[in-house]
């Protein structure tokens, strides 16, 4: 298999909830320092692919790579045990629409909680690389803060920030700017930026169009569960090949005129 | 009346002992039904049918049955079944599961009420199910149910006055000695319960302290 090339391959994934079919026969495959952004309408199936791709949601059908290695599955074809897909999270770095930052814990420890608590790395090498990490998110002086405290814009650069310290090979990325103000989106995106600039291999679901359209490497369009249309963001956004991608484009052209990143 | 008082203080050293014993009662089952309590609320939560099953079936059972019978039924009871344990054990017994069916319950509505995404990060970083719950969804419940278990810690203080009955030299116990001894019921009974209400003082100090810790993370 050509997987071993690839950080993710994801190949005919179905998903449904009762009746509801949201993910129908999704393929797609990330290389190394890729920055995906996958764009839709409410209800296309994006969270749910994402959330298929650590198996936070389990999918129906199809099959899932990471680095070559099969998620959620074992060798020998049955669902893997709860300690070996916990190994596969730990590579995948995930940061979620509502930031998810754990409230008992200050800045710093929810950095080093999983490194030390599931990685088992040393806990001095851990501290010393979360606060390297804090000082690129620019929150150094929030190192002793909890969660609570911080604003929006905040939480979400300690949630991405938290996601690396786990030295992730994918980082996966639900709306992570849906739930702010929009005064406060244009810091996570510069975040995010840094971090595609860097080569960091990541999966966005967005609706932020103006980040995909100069931060992307691709874009994935998906619409009722299927992608309708992938390719460059420059060929996607002057040029989409659908029908339904033209008419999603332009509801969003509203937004952009508006200032909205 | 004075003079009733005189009596009872001067047998401070019977009261004293009580007091004590209560105290170390309340204590060792107070932390142990915690525990106890811990461990039940994964299993009334769990996606597994019998095991929540079981667990719901035990919670509310006890919940349902007056804490003076259950007593009796662990110190009288059981010895039909083999099982004899003295009075501070069955006491101490008793105190214990009863109140960790409430413990498990405060913990299990508290973790209800959680938000998901916190939990559901603690998974998609690779928590395996019990680290899981002891380090990602078990101190937000303790800090957010503290309040609630310590009220249910005073439940517990005022539960092990029934251990009087089955002769468990705790504070009710010698309070009710002194009356018998000298025919001051007023004096020892009402310097019983400003003893009590003495160690509930103590109980909400301690669920203070808790509601500061909980309040910086709110």
């Amino acid at each position: 298999m050509a997987q071993s090339s690839k950080v993710l391959d994801v190949a005919g994934v179905s998903k449904r909830f009762g009746d509801v079919e949201v993910l129908s026969d999704v393929s797609f495959k990330v290389d190394k320092g890729e920055t995906i952004c996958v764009l839709g309408p409410s209800g296309s199936g994006k969270s749910t692919l994402l959330r298929c791709i650590n198996w936070l949601e389990r999918p129906d059908a199809g099959q899932i790579y990471l680095n070559g290695e099969r998620v959620g599955i074992n060798g020998a074809g049955i669902v893997m045990s709860d300690r070996d897909l916990s190994k596969i999270r730990t590579h995948i770095g995930m940061v979620f629409q509502h930031f998810a930052l754990w409230p008992h814990l200050t800045v710093l420890q929810n950095l080093m909680e999983a490194p030390v608590q599931v990685q088992k790395r040393p806990k001095a090498e851990v501290h010393d690389e979360a606060l390297a990490l804090l000082a690129k998110v620019g929150l150094i002086e929030k190192r002793d803060a909890f969660p609570a405290k911080l604003s929006g814009g905040q939480k979400q650069r300690v949630g991405i920030a938290r996601a690396l310290a786990m030295r992730p090979d994918l980082l996966l990325f639900d709306e992570p700017t849906s739930a702010l103000d929009p005064e406060l989106v244009g810091e996570v995106l510069v975040v995010m930026r840094d971090l595609a600039r860097e080569g960091m291999t990541m999966v966005i679901v967005t609706h932020e169009m103006g980040f995909a359209r100069d931060a992307a490497t691709r874009v994935l369009f998906l619409d009722r569960g299927r992608v309708v249309e992938t390719g460059s963001p420059d060929r996607f956004f002057s040029d989409p090949e659908t029908e339904r991608a033209r008419q999603f484009l332009q509801r969003y052209a509203g937004d952009t005129a508006n200032g909205r990143r | 009346m004075i003079h009733d008082f005189g009596i009872v203080w001067s047998e401070r050293a019977l009261l004293l002992s009580g007091l004590a014993n209560t105290t170390i009662l309340s204590a060792l089952s107070a932390v142990a039904a915690l525990l106890l309590g811990c461990i039940l609320t994964p299993a009334l939560m769990s996606k597994q049918r019998l095991v929540s099953w079981v667990a719901r079936v035990f919670v509310d059972g006890m919940r349902c049955v007056p804490f003076l019978l259950f007593a009796y039924i662990v110190y009288y009871g059981f010895p039909s079944f083999g099982v004899r344990l003295d009075n501070w054990t069955s006491g101490l017994a008793a105190l214990t599961i009863y109140n960790a069916a409430y413990m498990a319950e405060i913990l299990r509505g508290a973790w209800a009420a959680q938000p998901r995404e916190p939990i559901e990060a603690g998974v998609a970083f690779g928590f395996p199910e019990l680290r899981l719950f002891r380090r990602i969804i078990l101190p937000p419940l303790l800090l957010s149910a503290g309040p609630v278990l310590g009220n249910q810690m005073i439940q517990i203080i005022k539960d092990s006055a029934f251990l009087t009955i089955i002769a468990l030299p705790e504070l009710t116990h010698a309070a009710s000695s002194i009356q018998s001894r000298h025919y001051v019921p007023f004096a020892a009974f009402i310097t019983a319960v400003f003893l009590y209400w003495g160690l509930c003082l103590v109980i909400e100090a301690g669920v203070n302290s808790i509601g500061r810790v909980a309040e910086a993370r709110r």
